[in-house]
């Protein structure tokens, strides 16, 4: 034990299965956890949607929640959450010298005016002169701020007033473990003694998807777990809308506090694996290698996309390992993307905190646990690039 | 030479650098027209400009991907900064072996790639369709666009950096946040070097227009090299740019062993975010003020130290009042002999790029023992009192430079660089 490791003092997640660190445990341990499915709204894809959340619950002012649209609402809502958990809301000091990591993607674009746009370019030429006309004149102004990365921050420090450094990394699942890896190194080495990391995702929107289908990786028949997407239509993947952040501290500055934390953030790696020449189970056992995971059967808490390539490699480096025992929970919450680590780590520390396994999420496909995790592997392999793991241990 | 500060860290010494703007390709060629007061700004000719209040950008036009998106520009303008510092540097182009922080513009699904999916779908209701056409479409290019790792990813991959490569945003300061990350990650002893890029390519015209819609371009068209005027009584707003700098960071320590040059010295970074507005400062100016002296805190060096400011200067009306608050509120008396420029006067406000091109444009006003004027200063306005090397360069022996960076969302950004170590 050292005064500067780093613990998790508070933890905000919100996900289709509901808002919060205890409802995330109930739905997860219940017999047989089952997802929430919206299936109509973009058939023929299924996704995962947001909960029904009051937001004035975080975000008090009226005027903060009109400059957002749903996805800025959503991690500012969560960091609310994990501020809370962690005692610290309201804490003007706290919040002062508290250091913001975020997870980002963009923002959602204006439905309506693009698909004017798209309607109208079908029957004219002059594209170029379109767009002038039509952005310059049916564009919300304040839209720019709802949809830049860099504001899902910068609504934290004015909603929260979270006004230490504040840093937004970007790009898919990658973003989310180098926010958790980076954020860990500054309290280790001393640079950051607590401080708010995590990411939000909101894919009710058609651009949400539409990246996703680009490369044709979202899945097309009925709801599978994620382990099981393989012979199905479509590429595997099915999103959720979600959030996760965490308050990390030194145990030094938890202990002053005399806040309890949930668990310890070990080893985090992270790893840029060349898919197209070198097989990914083989990048991802390296990963593994440099954990130096404890002895025995060890739960894993897999960000599993369900994407095909990616979920078998993954699938199959954990079963050649022999210790790990998965659960790939976003067979239950659907793929959060840059929030997908984060939410891992979260809960992963919610299973040492608890001192209990979660049940198996697929039953065909995960093995039982039956001992008490005190230690649990988090992992967020990216659906098409980047992978990063990470060890939770008890505080 | 000693290898670690007053703090007992690792000093972080600049041993490559590489820059590219409006202005032209490399050190060499911006260096001249910056120091002979030469502006990049000109009328847009990437789009048309029917239905714009702003016609004119500080754009890179020179390139082979000049027209070909956000994307593919910002990753040639990055890949161009990355290869001459890394080239100055004197390490292998392809095995830099320390870790990537790039500062980029966020990514979006190309308006012109968006059209012509659509033109190719099945039916046209809309964005559903767009999505089935994109489906059927396979179309890499496009999925690589809208993914925002890409950029990174290709650099990592053609330098041979180690690890998981950062991609940032911190809007306007993302530049110089990219510097940061690099410095502390050396500082954490995590690495002997990092490369650390701002690359920015996205002066696209809904770009243009977003900003329009804030308010926050100047709409002085008609004599486009006179549209950036930080500092003047007169001034309307920034002009958009793009552009990208590099920086080979690496510990004094491993550059000394590598018989390496040294370029300059890193010696402090400091931030303060700001939560009064999305869009505007707070009116008293501290989280500027903060963000300022924790950067010459973190340095190990009092206010007096700094021999020159390059500043944010955007040229908007509140960028440049609030900065004059928060240096004369930090400086205090002393602020009216500090001189004070804004490479922007010339190259424009380079976004993502403008934190790290402005570091290079920093460190070699040290190397050079010339200040870059600030142009277009024909109005002075009466409520700054600078003295922002008007309209022409002036010979100084610096040793000490403070460049700021603010951006939306609150971002304030400021580092310290010095010629020598402590």
């Amino acid at each position: 034990m050292s005064p500067r490791d780093v613990v998790i003092t508070g933890m905000g997640i919100v996900s289709s299965l509901g808002e919060g660190a205890d409802a995330h445990w109930r739905a997860l341990t219940a017999a047989s956890p089952a997802p929430v499915l919206d299936r109509e709204r973009f058939a023929p894809y299924t996704i995962h949607p947001l909960p029904e959340i009051d937001w004035s619950q975080q975000i008090p002012r009226r005027g903060d929640q009109r400059q957002m649209e749903t996805w800025q609402r959503l991690g500012t809502y969560a960091a609310g959450l994990a501020l809370d958990d962690a005692g610290m809301k309201g804490d003007e000091a706290l919040c002062a010298a508290m250091d913001l990591v975020v997870a980002a993607g963009g923002g959602e674009r204006d439905e309506a005016v693009d698909q004017a746009i798209l309607d109208a370019s079908l029957t004219r030429n002059d594209h170029d002169v379109l767009l002038n006309e039509k952005l310059t004149t049916e564009l919300r102004p304040t839209l720019f701020l709802a949809q830049l990365s860099n504001l899902l921050a910068g609504n934290i420090s004015i909603v929260h007033k979270v006004t230490g450094s504040s840093r937004t990394f970007m790009g898919e699942e990658g973003s989310g473990v180098s926010a958790i890896e980076t954020a860990a190194a500054r309290i280790r080495a001393g640079q950051s003694s607590h401080l708010l990391v995590g990411g939000a995702f909101q894919t009710e929107h058609s651009d949400m998807l539409l990246a996703y289908e680009l490369a044709g990786f979202l899945h097309r028949d009925d709801w599978k777990p994620v382990w099981q997407r393989a012979a199905s239509q479509g590429g595997g993947v099915i999103t959720g809308s979600g959030a996760a952040f965490l308050v990390l501290e030194s145990r030094e500055h938890a202990q002053r506090r005399g806040r309890e934390a949930y668990a310890s953030i070990g080893p985090v790696v992270s790893r840029r694996s060349r898919r197209n020449s070198e097989p990914l189970a083989d990048g991802i056992g390296a990963m593994l290698d440099r954990m130096s995971l404890p002895e025995g059967p060890l739960l894993a808490v897999s960000g599993a996309s369900g994407a095909h390539a990616a979920t078998q490699a993954e699938e199959q480096a954990l079963s050649r390992d022999g210790r790990l025992v998965p659960r790939g929970f976003s067979s239950l919450t659907g793929h959060m993307k840059e929030a997908q680590f984060p939410f891992a780590v979260a809960l992963a520390a919610l299973a040492v905190r608890h001192g209990k396994a979660y049940p198996a999420f697929d039953t065909d496909k995960e093995a039982a646990f039956d001992g008490v995790p005190e230690a649990v592997l988090a992992t967020a392999i990216g659906y098409h690039c980047f992978e990063g793991m990470g060890l939770v241990t008890k505080a | 030479m000693k290898t670690t500060d007053s703090f007992a860290r690792p000093v972080v010494a600049v041993t490559g650098m590489g820059v590219v703007t409006s202005l032209g390709q490399g050190r060499e060629d911006n260096w001249n027209a910056l120091i002979g007061g030469r502006s990049g700004i000109h009328p847009i000719t990437r789009f048309p400009v029917d239905h714009l209040a702003t016609t004119i950008a500080g754009t890179v036009d020179f390139l082979p991907s000049s027209n070909d998106g956000a994307s593919a520009l910002t990753f040639e303008l990055a890949n161009l900064a990355a290869a001459e510092a890394v080239g100055q540097s004197g390490l292998p182009a392809d095995d830099f072996a320390g870790p990537l922080f790039l500062a980029a513009p966020p990514v979006e699904l190309d308006w012109r790639h968006r059209l012509s999916l659509y033109a190719g779908a099945r039916d046209h209701n809309g964005n559903k369709s767009l999505i089935e056409a994109a489906r059927t479409a396979h179309a890499m290019r496009m999925f690589d666009e809208s993914q925002f790792a890409t950029i990174a990813d290709r650099l990592a991959e053609q330098y041979g950096t180690r690890g998981l490569p950062i991609t940032l945003s911190t809007a306007c300061a993302s530049g110089a946040t990219a510097i940061q990350l690099g410095i502390e990650a050396i500082r954490r002893g995590e690495c002997d070097r990092a490369l650390a890029i701002g690359a920015d390519g996205s002066a696209t015209a809904e770009a243009l227009i977003r900003f329009s819609l804030l308010s926050a371009l100047t709409t002085h068209n008609d004599v486009p090299e006179k549209a950036s005027r930080p500092f003047s009584k007169d001034r309307s707003g920034f002009v958009l740019a793009e552009g990208a700098g590099a920086l080979v960071l690496e510990s004094l320590e491993s550059a000394l062993a590598r018989g390496a040059e040294i370029l300059g010295i890193m010696r402090g970074c400091g931030e303060k975010s700001d939560d009064f507005h999305r869009t505007r400062s707070k009116p008293d100016g501290s989280p500027a003020i903060a963000a300022v002296r924790a950067a010459l805190s973190d340095a190990g060096m009092a206010e007096g130290e700094i021999d020159y400011i390059n500043a944010h200067g955007t040229s908007t009306p509140e960028n440049d009042k609030m900065e004059h608050l928060s240096l004369s509120t930090v400086f205090g008396e002393r602020i009216k002999d500090v001189p004070v420029s804004s490479n922007k006067s010339m190259i424009g406000h380079t976004l993502s790029a403008a934190g790290a091109v402005e570091a290079v444009f920093s460190l070699m006003t040290m190397r050079e023992g010339i200040l870059p004027p600030t142009i277009n200063y024909d109005t002075p306005d009466p409520a700054i009192e600078l003295d922002v090397v008007p309209n022409v360069k002036r010979e100084a022996q610096v040793s000490t430079v403070l460049s700021n960076s603010f951006g939306f969302g609150g971002q304030n950004t400021c580092l310290v660089m010095a010629r020598e170590p402590e």
